[in-house]
């Protein structure tokens, strides 16, 4: 809850001007989404696209930019309430320096969903409702088996949708994230198998030396088990 | 119709039409070497990979970029892997399975730009001087590793915005997938720095712009994202925030940190 005060403070911000004013507007308009501000804002507003669809009850992931961005939105979801519960209810015997790393790694994701969120504004989906009771959060393997899946994933999510941003500046800003999710993809199997080659093991990176690129609706496909709300992609671009 | 005599023929009055003609000359000879089945292996390499030519001047120049600093890393893990009592056994399935990657970089890139990739420049890992142990020091190894792979995941990422032209998309995602596995050699490198006490307390992720040498990490502490300055997002310190994006390196910035390599 606290944190989702203090994001609205950002968003509050954003339009309120505490930050230069052109940020959010800039932020917007390199998205295709605005010329004429103030009208964009509002048409998204009564577009509705945050609450799920009501006919299919689907939350809708949008379409262009402003759709991969929510598809973003939606992963880190997934990852920060992952790690917010591993962090809260720590494995059995969890040594000091995993808790720290998967701290660390929880507030990477937590800042990755609320910038994303205040990014997209009243663009962004819902609050995606998760369902964890695969994982057995008191036993490490289950964990950090599940961790290295979802870092993984993230990985092969953001390296499949940079050829769909049409966006510069946006095709950057995932830049910026698939390497920290890199980072603890490595960090995560180095964890589970120390000083092997796991950390870009064979079973991933490929004989040209290029991990994988996955596109959106296999993403969706495979993660959709963990969340409980229905994600729609039907209109990402492909 | 013989299309190496026709080549030859326009050659004499138009001297460039190889190069303009190269994408489709070399799309031809490849179907024809496939059908004869008198195919090198460097050639079945190239030709799997015919939706990753590059093909506009953008791309050439982007894959070069890449390819000189892949020739790089992969000569430097070649010789630090070679070289016996530097890498402690312990340490060994890391750094050999990055130095493979390189490789494998290194052949995919000469594979996607053909005649017009650059040649290997000589190398000083020394740096003139200045890493004068590296290959009888496993720390001083160890450090150059971390600096080359963390400069590899910021040069990428400065080049991405280079290759959105939609016939260089099938590049633009190759690209995105060297990077992650760059930023994934980064981080267990660093991972290892920690272990062995040669930089206590380095972990996967870049906090800040601490590091070393210095200009590899200039920059890292940025906290403005699309435009906006995310401190204090989320309730979470400076140090969080930095970690969670990694920032891009110009090419001149690159090519002033890799500079030094170069003999």
């Amino acid at each position: 809850m606290e944190e989702l005060q203090v994001s609205k403070t950002l968003i509050e911000r954003f339009t309120e001007g505490n930050v230069p004013s052109g940020n959010r507007r800039k932020f917007l308009k390199n998205a295709g989404m605005a010329t004429a501000m103030g009208a964009a804002i509002v048409t998204i507003g009564c577009k509705k696209d945050d609450d799920p669809d009501p006919i299919a009850g689907t939350v809708d992931l949008g379409s262009g930019d402003v759709g991969i961005l929510n598809y973003a939105y939606a992963l880190e979801q997934l990852e920060a309430a992952f790690y917010i519960q591993a962090v809260a209810t720590p494995y059995s015997g969890i040594p000091a320096s995993e808790l720290e790393l998967l701290t660390e790694i929880r507030d990477h994701e937590v800042i990755h969903r609320d910038f994303f969120k205040a990014a997209l504004g009243a663009g962004a989906i819902p609050s995606l409702e998760v369902n964890f009771s695969s994982i057995d959060f008191t036993s490490r393997a289950s964990v950090l088996g599940t961790a290295k899946v979802f870092e993984d994933t993230g990985v092969q999510a953001y390296n499949g949708a940079g050829k769909l941003i049409k966006d510069a500046g946006y095709l950057l800003l995932a830049g910026k994230i698939v390497s920290v999710e890199a980072r603890h993809a490595a960090a995560i199997r180095d964890l589970l198998m120390p000083l092997s080659t796991s950390f870009a093991g064979d079973d991933l990176i490929d004989s040209n030396g290029l991990d994988k690129a996955v596109k959106p609706a296999d993403i969706l496909a495979a993660v959709s088990g963990f969340i409980k709300t229905k994600v729609s992609g039907a209109n990402l671009p492909s | 119709m013989n299309i190496f005599k026709l080549l030859s023929d326009i050659e004499k009055v138009d001297g460039d039409v190889y190069e303009r003609l190269e994408h489709v000359s070399r799309r031809s000879m490849f179907s024809s070497l496939t059908k004869k089945a008198a195919i090198a292996a460097p050639v079945i390499v190239a030709a799997t990979l015919n939706k990753a030519y590059a093909t506009t001047p953008g791309a050439i120049d982007v894959l070069n970029y890449a390819l000189t600093l892949e020739y790089l890393e992969n000569e430097f893990y070649l010789k630090g892997n070679g070289t016996s009592g530097l890498i402690p056994a312990t340490d060994k399935p890391i750094f050999s399975q990055i130095g493979k990657h390189e490789t494998q970089h290194v052949n995919f890139l000469l594979a996607a730009l053909g005649a017009k990739a650059v040649a290997k420049p000589n190398f000083d890992f020394t740096y003139k001087g200045a890493f004068a142990d590296v290959f009888t020091n496993y720390k001083t190894f160890a450090l150059v590793a971390n600096a080359l792979e963390d400069t590899g995941v910021r040069a990428y990422k400065g080049q991405a915005g280079n290759l959105l032209t939609t016939e260089d998309l099938p590049l633009l995602e190759v690209a995105l997938q060297i990077h992650s596995v760059e930023a994934r050699h980064a981080s267990v490198v660093r991972r290892l720095l920690n272990t062995r006490g040669f930089s206590a307390g380095l972990k996967g992720w870049v906090t800040n712009d601490v590091g070393f040498p210095a200009a590899v990490y200039a920059g890292e502490g940025n906290l403005v994202q699309g435009g906006v300055n995310l401190k204090g997002l989320a309730g979470k310190s400076d140090e969080r925030i930095s970690e969670a994006f990694d920032e891009p390196l110009t090419k001149e910035a690159v090519l002033a940190i890799a500079g030094p390599f170069i003999a």
